[in-house]
């Protein structure tokens, strides 16, 4: 019996050849258990070495794999072939984001925007190390463990038609993970956060379109914790109103 | 160099979810305009009945009758789409457990039919 095969269409781009990006068609073998990056792997392998794309722990933790397979933001490390089958199979690098290289986007913005909601714990003053830990209920844990599964791969991002239209946007990720701090019992870093997460760039750019939690390979929700510090955003309003001389 | 890669003006019809996203957003034009014709009508209430009985015969032609049946397909879409995200935003929890939905949305949905009631009584009764 014939090999079973399947087509990609490869999102390409050079800089150093082309002004304009091209697909590019390869037909691979098709194998029940591949995923999309699989495919790729044993493209880059066997027929073109020169395609680049990002990848590394084969097992939907690293987050660097993210592409749009057949439109959707995907895990490339998560999404089976046979979920294509008979293919063809439109591999782009992630929507919203500049491209570098074929499927490589540039994560400049991300970055600068994650460190500004400044994702860690804050202490207003931190306690000797002979006083021991900060301790946490199982309950409190509860409260910010789904926000904290994020492995920043961005598919968020790309789902979102804001961040698309709106750059300036601080985005899905970024904010479920101010949102995770700021639910964090150890943490003080609220005041901090606020100036970012309750500007008009940030939560109230978001208006709900909620696909961004639909993609997320680690049900984190950010579209839930974003409308979550809305709501605590207005109640900070509220209190600044009523209480102009400061409600802490 | 990198690639910027333009956003087509389509954007919505890519996805149902977006198409379903824009359709809400649209529902509220609906609601918009109800409003503003029934601020209308208010005005034309405090002048004398004549008047307002011409307003209302102007009223009642089928396309009038569609729109109001439009606004008011739009208006439940978008209240029975917003009580479905409530637990989204608001979370309670049991100690480790979230309570389930169906404790959030159940109480808009209740006090939704109850204000709904409450305004039938007020105005076949009042």
């Amino acid at each position: 019996m014939a090999e079973r095969t399947i087509t990609l269409e490869v999102f390409r781009y050079q800089p150093e050849k082309e002004k304009e990006p091209t697909f590019q068609s390869f037909t691979v073998p098709f194998r029940e258990d591949w995923v999309v990056l699989d495919a790729l792997n044993y493209l880059k392998d066997q027929i073109d070495g020169s395609i680049s794309f990002r990848w590394s722990c084969r097992m939907g933790v690293c987050g660097s794999c993210g592409m749009m397979v057949n439109g959707t933001p995907r895990l490339s490390c998560a999404a089976f072939l046979k979920e294509y089958y008979p293919g063809p199979v439109r591999i782009e690098p992630l929507a919203n984001f500049p491209v570098e290289r074929d499927l490589i986007v540039s994560l400049d913005d991300f970055m600068k925007k994650l460190k500004a909601v400044k994702p860690w714990i804050i202490r207003k003053e931190e306690k000797p190390v002979s006083e021991g830990e900060y301790r946490q209920s199982p309950a409190e844990l509860a409260n910010f463990k789904q926000y904290s599964m994020c492995i920043n791969c961005l598919l968020c991002y790309a789902a979102c038609p804001v961040y698309g239209i709106q750059p300036d946007f601080v985005g899905p990720a970024a904010l479920a993970l101010a949102h995770r701090y700021n639910l964090d019992t150890r943490d003080e870093g609220q005041e901090l956060r606020k100036e970012v997460v309750f500007s008009h760039e940030a939560i109230w750019e978001c208006t709900f379109v909620g696909e961004c939690s639909v993609v997320c390979p680690k049900d984190v929700d950010p579209a839930g914790a974003i409308q979550q510090e809305k709501a605590a955003g207005a109640l900070d309003l509220v209190k600044s109103v009523l209480m102009p001389w400061g409600s802490r | 160099m990198s690639y910027r890669r333009p956003i087509a003006s389509n954007w919505w019809m890519a996805k149902p979810n977006y198409l379903l996203f824009m359709f809400r957003e649209l529902t509220a034009v609906f609601v918009w305009l109800y409003l503003i014709f029934y601020l209308c009508q208010l005005s034309q209430l405090g002048k004398d009945a004549g008047t307002y009985t011409t307003f209302l015969a102007g009223r009642s032609s089928l396309l009038w009758m569609l729109f109001h049946l439009m606004a008011l397909v739009a208006a439940i879409y978008h209240s029975v789409t917003w009580f479905n995200l409530t637990p989204k935003v608001i979370v309670v929890r049991r100690g480790e457990e979230k309570i389930p939905d169906g404790l959030i949305v159940g109480p808009h949905y209740a006090g939704w039919l109850g204000l709904s009631l409450a305004i039938i009584f007020i105005a076949l009764w009042s």
